[in-house]
């Protein structure tokens, strides 16, 4: 039989680069896959790497051998989602120029492969912030638009999306489109295809440019309000009541901690400091961004380093840190990146990896977080402090992530026995209180609940296949959950 | 596809009525909606096994079976087609045919001798090309392939069995080099004496192991990423002492 090899010469137009097939994974480091890495050095060529795999994928259909294209930021979504197997993952990086700030409106327009990081050095010393920002900074533009990203001021400001008034992507045709927010020419086709992209896992096209609103801030300090709180239900209330008096809020949780502390938590809320509240020789140079990563994690440790014990250990030490009650003045590094100070820290996990599990609950299924906390916490399982926030409303984009309610993020170690049955039964918990989990964390969703989660998919789908009506772009995440 | 945890959604097996084929996959994560397909001599007879192993039963995976026969090599390229009109993307590949064979018969009857060694080795390693081509291509999935550790030594009571699982070994072992970097990746199982249905009646050797065990290992290499496995555990440190020693040291004294 002869065994039939790929031809790929027509993929690669001039003005793009490629280092051939490499084994991708995301930040997790699990279920690692084989694409070939293609960087685009333009939108043009970009739009030609498009074209390229829309002319091949006719005929490579007719053989099983479609297997597609997808935008590759930074590699921070934990699972799936920016892996495609056996397709061409489209290096975003090089795609990095950076716009004028515009003072009046506000708004900046950036290349999607930027940077936060880089966008913050950018606009900050311009008396600017983020107007959303993950817990790192390591994350693309296009990348933070097509997973809806959030942050602490979500109860406040909404999800990243909320403050984009415009991008381009380049669909499955190999057009480029350009698509606002509020158009009224096109008879809301374009909020329809805003509405899919924000949130759509990069499966609705190539974002390469967008146009975002920024927050005026008067310095890069931020005043944080820090109390403990004694378990889960004085968490949950205390935000409940005061969370509003707050642009950011979090609270770190102890899954470790059984009995009466269970669900004990470190709860930090602030705002950006005003001009008057530094000291005076801050003053004087009042948007100082403080330098990068300074510790690196080695580049090969063995797996088990983190067992229940030294994490419990951990998290006590961490818990007894914290003051009963205190208001400081931190960085921006530290209150919104405290884990960017640690290059690397996704590889104390060891070989095996971790997956982060975080998902949404709406305000009243307390009860389900509740049980969710105590299964994890019986479970025994080796997390860090988990990630505690309350969600303000969603946007009503079909796959966006966040909405009105308790959202937790766990980190957890992949090589834990038993982990896949634990996550399957808190996806039923989940799915039963109406809630979800988040796709840009996912590796291992129970595909059968991912329509109870998602129940507006069906609509998504529409305008994906009005504009990828060949399936051009794929993702491991979108082929696992069937949403392609 | 292949998840974080080792859980899988589609399955093909190479020699569907395979007793270590079935215990794998009644450990093995398969997520709720999985395809499995069963490629086997006898349809019948893969349904009847897969339904006593309480597979057909699960309502969240649908299994189904086409005949094949792995000695047929001009078959195998169809059977791959099928295999990806079946179940589209293809995670896992249990490789388990072959036949025990008898020994004593095998040494006057030929004919026999012949059949360990095509089913075992020829069969199997030419029908695993174009699947971990596919694989390659796709950029993803696992082939197991079911070895022992009769391949490790040749000895007087089975060294046809034996070299026919040698051969398979050091071509699994080649394989797993030649897909490394592209995503998919093999895992070579070496079992000691498992006692079942094909060893029903034979004298028991030391270090033993049941189907269920072989099973559960394969499902822990899967979440693990370990490449090469023996069941029991121990086989792999006695096999690497026992492959030092002279031939004739062990002469007669392995079963």
């Amino acid at each position: 039989m002869k065994v039939p090899t790929r031809d790929r010469g027509d993929r690669y137009p001039p003005g793009s680069d490629s280092d051939g097939a490499r084994l991708l994974t995301g930040w997790g480091r699990t279920a690692p896959s084989g694409a070939l890495v293609v960087a685009p050095r333009g939108v043009d060529a970009g739009q030609e790497c498009v074209a390229a795999v829309v002319r091949a994928q006719a005929s490579a259909r007719s053989e099983g051998r479609d297997r597609g294209m997808l935008a590759r930021g930074l590699g921070r979504a934990y699972g799936d989602a920016a892996q495609v197997s056996g397709g061409a993952a489209v290096d975003m990086t090089a795609l990095a120029g950076l716009g004028a700030v515009d003072p009046e409106t506000r708004t900046v327009t950036a290349e999607a492969g930027v940077s936060l990081d880089r966008l913050l050095r950018y606009i900050l010393p311009r008396g600017f912030f983020v107007p959303v920002t993950p817990g790192t900074r390591f994350v693309t533009a296009g990348g933070a638009l097509a997973s809806d990203v959030h942050g602490k001021n979500h109860h406040v400001d909404g999800s990243f999306s909320n403050h984009v008034a415009a991008f381009d992507l380049i669909t499955g045709s190999g057009e480029l489109r350009r698509v606002r927010r509020d158009d009224a020419d096109s008879d809301g086709e374009d909020a329809r295809v805003f509405a899919a992209t924000a949130g759509g896992m990069g499966l609705t096209g190539i974002i390469t440019r967008l146009t975002m609103t920024m927050l005026p801030v008067e310095t890069s300090v931020m005043r944080v309000d820090t109390e403990r709180t004694r378990d889960l239900d004085d968490c949950m209330d205390r935000m409940a009541d005061r969370d509003d008096a707050y642009r950011y809020s979090v609270a770190w949780v102890d899954c470790l901690a059984r009995g009466a502390s269970m669900g004990r938590a470190v709860l930090t809320r602030g705002d950006h400091a005003s001009l008057q509240e530094l000291a005076p020789r801050a003053r004087r140079e009042p948007l100082r961004l403080p330098s990068g990563p300074r510790v690196a994690v080695p580049s090969f440790l063995p797996g088990g380093l983190l067992r229940p014990l030294t994490v419990r250990a951990f998290n006590e030490a961490w818990f007894r840190r914290a003051p009963l009650r205190r208001t400081s003045l931190e960085s921006i590094p530290a209150f919104f990146y405290p884990l960017d100070g640690i290059r690397g820290w996704n590889r104390l996990y060891g070989p095996r990896g971790l997956v982060q599990y975080q998902f949404v609950v709406p305000l009243g299924a307390e009860e389900t977080l509740r049980a969710i906390v105590r299964r994890i916490s019986s479970s025994g399982c080796p997390s860090f402090l988990a990630v505690l926030k309350r969600f303000g409303p969603g946007n009503g984009y079909p796959l966006s992530f966040p909405d009105s309610g308790w959202t937790l993020a766990v980190d957890i170690p992949a090589a834990l026995d038993g982990l896949g049955a634990l996550l399957d039964g808190l996806d039923e918990l989940v799915a039963a209180a109406r809630g979800r989990v988040y796709l840009a964390k996912d590796g291992r969703l129970r595909p059968d609940l991912v329509r109870a989660m998602y129940p507006r998919l069906d609509e998504w789908r529409r305008v994906r296949d009005m504009l990828d009506p060949l399936g051009v772009f794929v993702s491991d995440l979108g082929r696992r959950l069937g949403l392609v | 596809m292949n998840d974080a945890l080792g859980g899988v959604q589609t399955v093909l097996v190479l020699g569907g009525s395979s007793e270590l084929g079935l215990a794998t996959l009644r450990h093995v994560d398969l997520r709720p909606g999985s395809k499995v397909l069963l490629a086997g001599r006898s349809e019948d007879r893969m349904l009847q096994v897969a339904r006593e192993a309480g597979l057909v039963e699960r309502t969240s995976v649908t299994v189904t079976a086409v005949a094949w026969d792995v000695r047929r090599v001009d078959t195998h390229g169809a059977l791959l087609d099928a295999a990806v009109a079946e179940l589209g993307e293809i995670d896992l590949v249990l490789a388990t045919a072959g036949v025990l064979g008898v020994q004593e018969r095998a040494e006057q009857d030929l004919a026999h001798a012949a059949d360990i060694l095509e089913t075992n080795f020829v069969g199997l390693a030419t029908a695993l090309l174009p699947v971990a081509q596919r694989l390659r291509e796709q950029g993803h999935g696992v082939i197991v392939v079911f070895s022992s550790v009769a391949a490790l030594r040749g000895r007087e009571t089975n060294f046809i069995y034996g070299s026919s699982k040698a051969g398979l070994d050091v071509f699994a072992e080649g394989l797993a080099a030649s897909l490394a970097g592209s995503g998919a990746r093999v895992i070579t199982v070496r079992p000691g004496f498992v006692r079942g249905r094909m060893t029903a009646g034979r004298k028991q050797a030391p270090m033993s192991t049941v189907p269920d065990s072989v099973g559960q290992r394969v499902a822990a290499a899967l979440r693990s990423g370990a490449d090469v496995i023996h069941v029991p555990r121990p086989l792999g440190p006695v096999f690497l002492l026992v492959r030092t020693l002279p031939a004739r040291l062990t002469r007669g004294r392995l079963r």
